[in-house]
């Protein structure tokens, strides 16, 4: 087995260390950043989210194959600024205003990052405003609501409205989620996505990007 | 007038069911060591940061009425509505488990302990939950003791937010409750701070009541139905919890 493939094989055992640990020995020998990314790191995140999507891991062993991710993040991010390699595309995510809930949210992130996009995550209980305002400020692509909450959907297409209001519609797409949302809302109110779990978010956030 | 509620750590202790589902793991779902330790962690840690409370308000059925309608933003038509105004015996209440628990949660998220503040939000929440049955069985126990209870009594609790009582309800409810007594402040958003927190109105009256159809257009929108069991559990006459009258 090969360094990369240990550490995919480490990243999907959660062993943050290690993955650290190796993260750090492939820089050292000089592999290219690109393949040390791809093919250790999004490449074991790839399986977690595809076993997830199966059921046959849960959220916890998620969550600790993303720590082990960020432990080898942490190592190679550095040499991919300096190397000019960029993210595969920039979204903001945030549970809509009113909704605390965040756990689903926080999942898409962390598997958007494990696919090699920059994730800027407002929280949760976000304004329309801010949404909006941090993907003009940031130059993200596509902005992620999430709603958990009958009661709070329709701030959803507040945010719809604002993206159109302010002429950004096909420059920043939108995409929803949640247990109340689904695909039939995310046409009524005018969002360009919807996922109906996080792995499919990911899919579909790629297809907003192109990248599929 | 209110009354503020003493509850004891051992009685949130949230079940290791209810603390699965909300991670969407089945109950008798055999976890690996690594995340069996990290639940055991996120259980220990719960056990000692949460400093749970609540608050109770009896009122009556004309005032809850002012509660309920809020700033006029529930749906025409909704369970709570529908409810209220054939119930015998109201109550506003509200339960925290405290500001260190949410404290730790949004840390653990920041050093990307990612699992453990996972778990730790959903046993939170689990708690919580918990923390308003208590407040719940509070209201039974008072209304036995002073011969209100009847032998067909149903007690059920809803929340703002939930089968189509609008968020906004919480303004009305915070000016009458006064939650801030016990810690807990409203945003302008009427999320409430600490996030482990829940509120409501207990509603006391027949059973049948509380068995509401889900035709209402809350109803449809809604994927939860977390309150099908609750009713069911209500109406289920073998029910050995005290929620039903004695």
């Amino acid at each position: 087995m090969d360094l990369l493939e240990q550490i995919s094989e480490q990243l999907i055992s959660g062993e943050d260390e290690q993955v650290g640990k190796l993260t750090r020995q492939a820089i050292d020998q000089r592999l290219p950043a690109q393949d040390i990314l791809d093919r250790g790191l999004i490449a074991g995140m790839n399986v977690v989210g595809a076993r997830f999507k199966a059921h046959e891991i849960f959220l916890p062993e998620v969550l600790l194959a993303a720590r082990a991710m960020y432990a080898g993040m942490d190592q190679l991010k550095p040499l991919l600024i300096e190397e000019g390699i960029p993210p595969i595309g920039k979204i903001v995510l945030g549970s809509v205003q009113g909704d605390l809930h965040d756990i689903g949210k926080n999942l898409v992130g962390i598997m958007l990052k494990g696919a090699g996009f920059e994730v800027i995550d407002l929280g949760n209980d976000v304004a329309p405003e801010r949404f909006v305002d941090a993907a003009q400020k940031e130059g993200a692509s596509v902005i992620g609501m999430s709603a958990l909450l009958t009661t709070t959907m329709p701030m959803m297409k507040n945010v719809a409205d604002l993206v159109k209001q302010r002429g950004l519609s096909g420059k920043v797409k939108t995409i929803v989620g949640g247990a109340p949302v689904s695909a039939e809302y995310a046409a009524e109110i005018g969002a360009d996505a919807y996922g109906f779990d996080a792995a499919n978010a990911v899919d579909r956030v790629k297809s907003l990007v192109n990248v599929a | 007038m209110s009354e503020i509620l003493t509850i004891a750590a051992d009685e949130i202790v949230p079940d290791r069911a209810a603390v699965l589902d909300n991670q969407g793991i089945p109950p008798d779902e055999v976890l690996p060591p690594a995340t069996e330790a990290v639940y055991q962690a996120a259980f220990d840690l719960l056990t000692k940061v949460a400093a749970p409370v609540g608050i109770l308000a009896e009122l009556s059925v004309d005032e809850f009425a002012g509660v309920y309608r809020g700033d006029g933003w529930n749906e025409p038509s909704t369970p709570v509505g529908d409810i209220f105004p054939r119930s015998e015996h109201l109550a506003l209440f509200a339960a925290t488990l405290g500001p260190e628990v949410s404290r730790e949660i949004t840390s653990r998220f920041e050093s990307n302990d990612l699992a453990m503040a996972a778990m730790l939000d959903a046993a939170a929440s689990a708690a919580a939950d918990k923390a308003a049955d208590v407040v719940e069985r509070r209201f039974c126990a008072a209304l036995s003791d002073n011969g209100r209870m009847k032998p067909d009594t149903g007690v059920l609790r809803y929340s703002p937010g939930y089968c189509g009582w609008h968020i906004s309800g919480q303004g009305r409810l915070f000016k009458y409750l006064e939650p801030e007594q016990i810690g807990i402040s409203l945003r302008e958003t009427y999320l409430m701070d600490p996030l482990k927190s829940v509120s409501g109105v207990i509603i006391a009256g027949p059973g049948e009541i509380h068995d509401f159809r889900s035709t209402y257009p809350s109803c449809t929108m809604c994927e939860t139905h977390g309150c099908r069991q609750r009713i069911r559990k209500l109406l289920d006459q073998s029910n050995p919890e005290p929620t039903r009258g004695v």
